[in-house]
This record gives structure tokens, sequence and C-alpha cells, in this order.
């Protein structure tokens, strides 16, 4: 019995996977779609079931002579249920009954386009795509229909899972067309029609996760469910210091515990970090259990290496100084310094958010085996293609004959895009000859973490009489995420920059945002929406302690810092716009007002009766190009505990496919937005990360969760954006400014047990 | 095997004789490859780990196979065996789980609460469910599923 055959029906694998011809450069969308069929192209080696089926247009698609519809997901699973989601798209424009439609995961193959489940960006980026591949095997099932009964292919039409001739009643299955429509050629893309809205089946409607029971029964199969007869399993002490070395290691004691068979020195990784695996020693034994015990006893001198004195107080420091010294400008108009000088009124406010730890329910894990010169993986990765790079870089193989088999995941958020452990299961295969599985502790995931990175931002207004902005400064320093791959990089990227940061959207005349430099000591990811945090904590709270300083209310005064309804013009500013084309999405502040004006309207603001202590705030931003608006209400004791009985959450995310688990969506994110703002801090001395387990790094439970969520979706025509990540900017702010309210307490700082709220301070 | 220990694993007999420390779980996950029970935090922080240990939920990342002399132990996989429970089903109908590593310890530990909470009040669900953490922050609909499936119990 082996729990891998559940990930994979193609069991373990043989021979040669290569994409050949197919293997194209990294892109969004594959361009392979059309005009191929590429069952014969690859080996028996990788191919899904849609691959073999007997009618395949295309990657993503296959129909079986008994109807059986091979719907292929090639991005991971993490929660989002974007495993149903996208092939549910497919499944519309086919026309298929949902009910015998199979999902089947793919492999990290380049074939499919970009498989980086990151970015809220599956829907977007491959909503098109995904349609003209079910649209183009629909067509081809109905010409088959049309040669059969010798009638014109326009007479015909379908029905779910039938083609269907009206005229004259005759029906055919698609199954029994699947054979026919495979000798035919396959439409060109200007041959292929969508099926207008009003025909949806199931797009905008939406399905429960295709994996529910699998989910509920301990059924579902995780990287950490992997197995291979004849594994071992290992356990690696990492260096307690990023970018430590052994001076020397001991292993006599560890190799005397029961079950463990040897231990392997694994090399560091050559500065800058990327995705290499980090070093140290790995006991491998015959049980996780073994393995852990085994490396309890292990006796390593480190040579801790240059990051030995970061200690993050002090840098802590250094970033706050640095958000108050001039630096780089990346967006500006007006004229700031001479409106500061010639206005009477200034308001000025430092904002702090530390460095925060994904901390996903399934630690990183992973099983591969090297053999015959290629790589097998199971991981639970959100870039099987960043699999595939990592170890055919480490063991010099090529990436073809890396093969990443994508289990589901236990958690993700962004931590599982950089597949350092899954390179270690391989790293470690390939040396001891035989299917290696690495389990991180629940601490290895906390203290090696690529983590959020800790940011420093500084704001200043000047004010006319009425208390609006004339003038605004913000000024940002955090350690950059391309100082993973680049040891030199110190100033922000554009790609970050540009979340809530250079596209801040007010209507001010005279503007001027600036980023400042830092070097970075640990390895620093992106996380849940990422520089959105920090971002949207800044600018949302400010405007918060403006609206109270000109003693206005916080959701009229913010609706009149976003201004009337037009499109922000990004002329000369390097703004990515999340890699999406600004004319198909236009940062519209009308949207941003929509959702806060329905959101005041949802919440009942300003109208609710609210009890001692308890107090309301409100947000709004824009993320991964949705528009979002979050009222939060809290209740807060004499002693400072702050419990949230109610959140209020307007979403503009353009179309949405599957509303009820986009809701699910930003339900959570209100519960993960709790967990950075109650406690969301990783802090480190002497190089070594001072967190390790749920004691030290808490995440929020059942009972200090917001009680309830109330999520509105805006009906919309606009394109699909993004709906992982966008609940989470506003509600950390809108979490803080309510504070202020129940507590007269503001908190610049997070998280929020660095702050007394309780009634005696 | 004479100082094996002897207990049940969902109504199978089972004996054990290898280091009396080793945790319960990764006996589960590792020997009798019964992956549905999850591997979190290790220390009992978490709950990803919970079974059954004669009716009690408890943390099996912290319960040394020492312990289990005599032991009724059920898992995640023996609660569908032969249909969804009505835990199950209501985590189903309030479309509950996201990534859904979490949910077979957060549904053992709503069934043992159920048999001593029948009627829970949210003040009982809290406490109940709290040693159980959700990262995907799926607690309301799991606040909402535990009500409807004491309804069903009824």
């Amino acid at each position: 019995m082996s729990a891998i055959e559940n990930v994979s029906r193609r069991g373990f694998l043989k021979g040669v996977a290569t994409a050949g011809a197919l293997v194209l450069g990294a892109c969004y969308a594959p361009e392979i779609l059309w005009g191929q069929q590429s069952n014969d192209l690859r080996t028996d080696d990788g191919q899904t079931d849609a691959d073999k089926a007997t009618l395949h247009p295309n990657v993503f698609v296959g129909v079986e002579t008994d109807g059986t519809v091979w719907i292929v997901a090639h991005r991971s699973e993490m929660g989002t249920v974007i495993r149903t989601s996208l092939p549910l798209v497919v499944a519309d424009e086919l026309d298929a009954d949902w009910k015998r439609v199979k999902i089947d995961q793919a492999i990290g193959d380049p074939r499919y386009g970009d498989q980086n489940t990151d970015g809220s960006h599956s829907i977007r980026s491959f909503f098109d795509v995904v349609r003209f591949s079910g649209a183009t095997a629909r067509l081809m099932l109905i010409r088959a229909a049309a040669q059969q009964w010798g009638v014109p292919a326009s007479e015909c039409q379908t029905e779910i899972h039938t083609v269907v001739h009206s005229s004259s009643g005759r029906r055919l299955g698609y199954g029994e067309l699947a054979t026919a429509a495979s000798k035919l050629s396959v439409p060109k893309k200007d041959e292929v029609q969508l099926k207008p809205k009003s025909a949806w089946r199931y797009i905008g409607k939406g399905m429960t996760s295709y994996d529910l029971t699998d989910l509920v029964t301990g059924k579902a199969v995780y990287g950490m469910d992997a197995h291979l007869e004849g594994m071992l399993y290992a356990s690696i002490e990492h260096p307690p210091v990023l970018g430590g070395k052994i001076k020397t290691v001991d292993s006599a004691e560890a190799l005397k515990v029961a079950g463990v068979s040897r231990t392997v020195v694994v090399d560091p990784f050559k500065p800058p970090p990327a995705f290499q695996p980090l070093g140290g020693v790995a006991v491998l034994a015959n049980s996780t259990w073994a393995a852990f015990q085994g490396r309890k006893k292990l006796k390593i001198d480190w040579d801790n290496g240059p990051n030995e004195t970061y200690d993050s107080d002090q840098y802590k420091k250094e970033l706050q100084e640095g958000a108050r010294t001039p630096a780089k400008v990346i967006r500006s108009q007006g004229d700031v310094d001479k409106a500061f000088a010639s206005t009477a009124q200034t308001y000025e406010a430092d904002y702090y958010v530390p460095l925060l730890a994904h901390a996903p329910m399934e630690p990183m894990v992973a099983l591969a085996e090297f053999k015959d010169g290629k790589v097998h993986a199971w991981a639970p990765t959100q870039n099987p293609q960043a699999v595939q790079a990592i170890v055919s870089s480490e063991l010099g193989i090529r990436k073809e004959d890396v093969i990443c088999h994508v289990t589901l995941l236990g958690g993700g958020f962004g931590r599982k895009s950089k597949p350092d452990y899954v390179a270690e299961a391989a790293v470690l295969s390939h040396k001891v000859g035989r299917p290696v599985k690495v389990v991180w502790t629940r601490e290895d995931d906390i203290q090696f973490d690529y983590y959020n990175a800790v940011a420093a931002m500084y704001m200043k207004a000047a004010l006319d009489s009425k208390g609006k902005p004339v003038a605004w400064l913000q000024r940002s320093v955090f350690p950059p995420i391309t100082s993973i791959f680049d040891v030199n990089a110190v100033y922000g990227d554009p790609g970050h920059l540009q979340q809530g940061w250079t596209d801040m959207p007010y209507d001010i005349p005279n503007l001027r945002i600036e980023n400042g430099p830092v070097k970075a000591h640990v390895r620093i990811g992106w996380l849940r929406s990422v520089a959105n945090i920090y971002h949207a904590f800044a600018v949302q709270t400010f405007s918060d302690e403006l609206a109270h300083r000109a003693k206005r209310d916080p959701a009229d005064y913010l609706l009149d810092l976003i201004g009337q309804p037009r499109t922000l013009n990004f002329t000369g500013v390097d703004y990515p716009n999340y890699g999406a084309a600004y004319d198909t999405y236009p940062w519209e502040t009308g949207r941003l007002r929509r959702v806060t004006e329905m959101v005041v309207e949802k919440s009942g603001w300003g109208k609710r009766k609210l009890g001692k202590g308890a107090g309301v705030g409100i947000a709004a931003h824009r993320s991964f190009l949705t528009y979002v608006a979050t009222v939060v209400e809290v209740e807060v004791n004499d002693q400072g505990d702050v419990r949230i009985p109610r959140v209020d959450t307007v979403v503009d995310a353009g179309l949405v496919v599957n509303p009820e688990v986009t809701k699910a969506q930003f339900e959570g994110a209100a519960v993960f937005g709790t967990s950075v703002a109650r406690s969301g801090e990783i802090t480190a001395k002497n190089g070594v990360i001072e967190q390790s387990n749920f004691d030290t790094y808490p995440v929020a439970r059942i009972n200090e969760a917001p009680y309830q969520t109330n999520v509105y979706l805006v009906e919309s025509d606009a394109p699909p954006a993004g709906v992982g990540e966008p609940g989470v900017p506003p509600f950390i702010p809108a979490l803080c400014n309510a504070i202020y309210v129940a507590t007269g307490k503001r908190v610049r700082e997070l998280p929020l047990s660095r702050t007394d709220l309780g009634k005696q301070s | 095997m004479a100082n094996a220990i002897q207990f049940k694993v969902n109504g199978v007999a089972h004996s054990f004789d290898d280091d009396p420390d080793t945790p319960l779980l990764w006996y589960l996950r590792d020997i009798l490859g019964l992956t549905g029970t999850k591997f979190g935090c290790g220390v009992g922080l978490c709950g990803a780990c919970t079974i059954h240990k004669n009716g009690d939920a408890i943390r099996a990342c912290i319960t040394p196979m020492s312990s289990l002399a005599g032991a009724e132990i059920r898992t995640i996989e023996d609660i569908g065996a032969n249909g969804l429970h009505p835990v199950q089903k209501m985590w189903i109908q309030f479309n509950v789980p996201q990534c859904g590593y979490c949910q077979s310890g957060q549904i053992m530990q709503a069934i043992a609460l159920l048999k001593t909470k029948p009627k829970p009040t949210d003040q009982d669900i809290d406490d109940g469910m709290a040693a159980n953490i959700c990262r995907c922050g799926t607690y309301q609909r799991i606040r909402a599923a535990i009500k409807a499936a004491a309804k069903e119990l009824a």
C-alpha cells in the first residue's frame, strides 16, 4: 500500500519526462493550447489522465468514451479551492456535467504556463485560457455530432454533457462522440466561441471543493502523508544563524538511537540563499520519531558567520532612524517641502510592523527519490516549476528530469512557494540512494522561515484649516525580498513598493513617497498580502488619526481623502500594477469609494449602539487589483483583552467565479489579520530567532478570532481580480482604529501585545 | 512480547514493544499508515493530532505508547467508516475546510465536545475548541457546524 497512489494515479513513474518541443519559457499563460494534440509528444512519464483521454484537444482537458471528463488542475491547492474553481470554468465552457468531471493534479511542467500559486492571480491569469480550453473541446464534440448527422454544425447546440440537434431531436452524449471528435483537427482560437455570460452554468455560481469529503474523512493526501516503500525519514539540524557553517560535528550519540541509520552533512548555501538548502546535519532513520530523537543527540559546533550580531531590537532602531531620514523618491507630485514650510499645521507619526512567520498548519515536508539520473519529488509546493529549477541546479541534472508531483498543501500563505525543503529531500536521496522524506518540526518552521519583512514607516501631513491634507510625505524602510536573490539588495523593488505604497490613492496636490535602504539578516519572503500589510497599516491608521484630529467622522473623512471617482495616473512612476495591463485593470478610486460607502451602510456605521469599552474602526485598500473596505467592531475590557464581535467587509474583486469559497477567503483573512495584529512578531538575538512554536508565536484561536465576519461581494462585470490575499491589509488598521475608539489608545506598532490596552496605564 | 503494550486502534487489536516513549502520533502515521491524524506542533499546542482514547479527545503527539495499555483508540479514519458522522455531514454542509489539514483534529475534538455538551453554548464551543488551531481561519464555520450537528444529534 502506498499513499502516493492517492496523489498520482500514475503511480510510481518510470522512464523519461520530457516536454520536448513543448517546453516554453516562463510565461503566465501557455501558448500551446491550440492546434496541437500533445498526446504523442510526451513519453508516458508525467502524462495526466487528460493527456491519455480519447479526446484531448489541449493540456487542460480530456474526454473519455465513457463520458468521463478529465480536467487538469495546474495550480496548487492550499485552501483557496483553486483546484476546483479553475476546472469549474473549463467545465462550464465545455457544458460538462460536474458530476462526471474528474480532476487531475498536474506535475510541474512549463507546458501549463506559470504554476506559482501566489500573488492571488490564478483566476485572473487563467480565466480566459481555460475558458477557451473547454470551449475548444465543446466545439469539437459539436462538429463530430454534426458530421455524424450530416447537418451543419451551426444547427447543433449542447445541453449538459450532450450535443443536440433540436430540429430533428437527435442527441449524442459526449462519451459517444469522443472518438469521432478526436479525429478532427483542433480548431483555431478564432473559430472558438465562448459562452455568453447568460449561459454560464457554474461561473459566478460556484461549487464546493472537489476534495470536500476527503477533507473531512482524513483521506486527503498532503505532503506530510506521502509515502514510498523503503524510504528513510530525515530531520535536519540547520545552522541556527543564517549563513552559519559547521565547525565540527559529532554524530556518535545520534547514531546510537534505535532506528537511526546514518547522518549526512548538507552543504551550506552559497550566498544569496534563494531556494537553496540552508545546510546542516541530517539524521536519517526508519521513522519520523527516531529521526527527531537522533537529531537531539547531535553535537555540533557552529561558525555562525556574519549574521551572528543581528539583534532585532537594535535593527528596529536602525529602521526607525532610516524612516526619519530623507531617502529615495519613488513618486512625487507638487512641492511637499514648500507646502510643509508654508503651512501652519503639520502632523506626523511613526509606524512599525515586525517580522512575521507563515506558520501553515503543515510544516515543511517533502519526499524525493533520486534514481537513474532523475528525481521524483512529492511535495506540498505552491511552485512545482521552482522545485524543478532548484533540484536541477543542486544535483546538476536537467529540469525535465525533475518530476514534481504536487500533493495537497496543509496551508501555504507564500511559504511553500520557496522550495528549499524539497531541495533538501532531493539532495539527501541523491546522497543515500534511497527515497528520503524530510520532515520539519514546528520549531524548524518558525525559526527557518522566509519572513515577511519588518518595516518602519514615517508619515507626515500638512493640513488646511479644516484638517484636510494639502501635503503628504510617506517614507518606508524594510529589508527587501530581493535580498534573498541579491546580497546587495537594500531598497524595496517596484513589485513590493507598489503594494499600498507607490499607489497611495488620495487626491493630495503635494505628495512625496520615499523608500530607504536596509540590509537583511534573515531570509525575507512574501506572506499573504506581503508589503500591503505594513503599508496599509501605516496609511490607513494615519488617515484615521487625521480624521480624529480634525474631529471628523472617520468614514466621511476617508471618503474625502479618496476623493472623486477617477483613474490614477502613474505616468513616470514605476508601478507594475501586479503584472496586469493597466488599461484592463486601472486603479479606479470610484471602486474604492464604492466599497467604502457600502461597508458604511452594511455595517450600520454610526447607527449601531455600542456597549462600554466598544468601538468600530474602518479602513479601505486595493491590493492584487481588488478593492476592499472593512469595518471592525471591538470590545476591550479593563485588563486590555480585545474581543472582536463583528467584522463587515465589502469586496469588489471584479467577476467572481466561486462566490461561497471567496467569502470564506475573506473570513479567513480576518482571522489571519487578527493573528498578525494580536501576536505576530518574530525577533532575534545574536542572529538566532527567539520564537519556536505556537506558544511563543501564537496565532488566533476560536475564542480570539472575530466572532462573525460578514462578507459582501460587489456584483461586477470588471475582469476577475485576486481574492486570497486582499482581505488581510485593511483588516489590521480597521481593528487598530476601532481599538482607538474603544480605549483612546493609538496603536502605531504591531503586535498589540506591545501596547498596554488596559484601563490602568 | 511479554512486556508488549496491548491496545486497540479503530476496533483492531495491536501490540507494541518498541521504545515506550514513542508518541502515539508517529505509531499511527508511520507504522499503521493512518495518516488522517496530522502532525502540527509536536508539543500539544495545536490539536492537529487529536484522536479519541476511550472516547476522550487527546493529543496523539504527546501521548506515549506506554500510556496505552488496554486503551481503545479511535482515529478519523474510523469516524466515517460506516457512513458520515453528523459532525462530518455538517462540516460538509457548512463548507468548513479550506486547506483541511487541521480538520481531522477539529472534527475529533468537536465529536468529543458534543458528547459532554450536547447543547453547546458559544462559551462551551470556545472552551472546547480553543486548543485546536486553524490557520486558514475557518472558526466561524466550525462554530456554526457544531451547533447544527448538535441539533442533528439531539
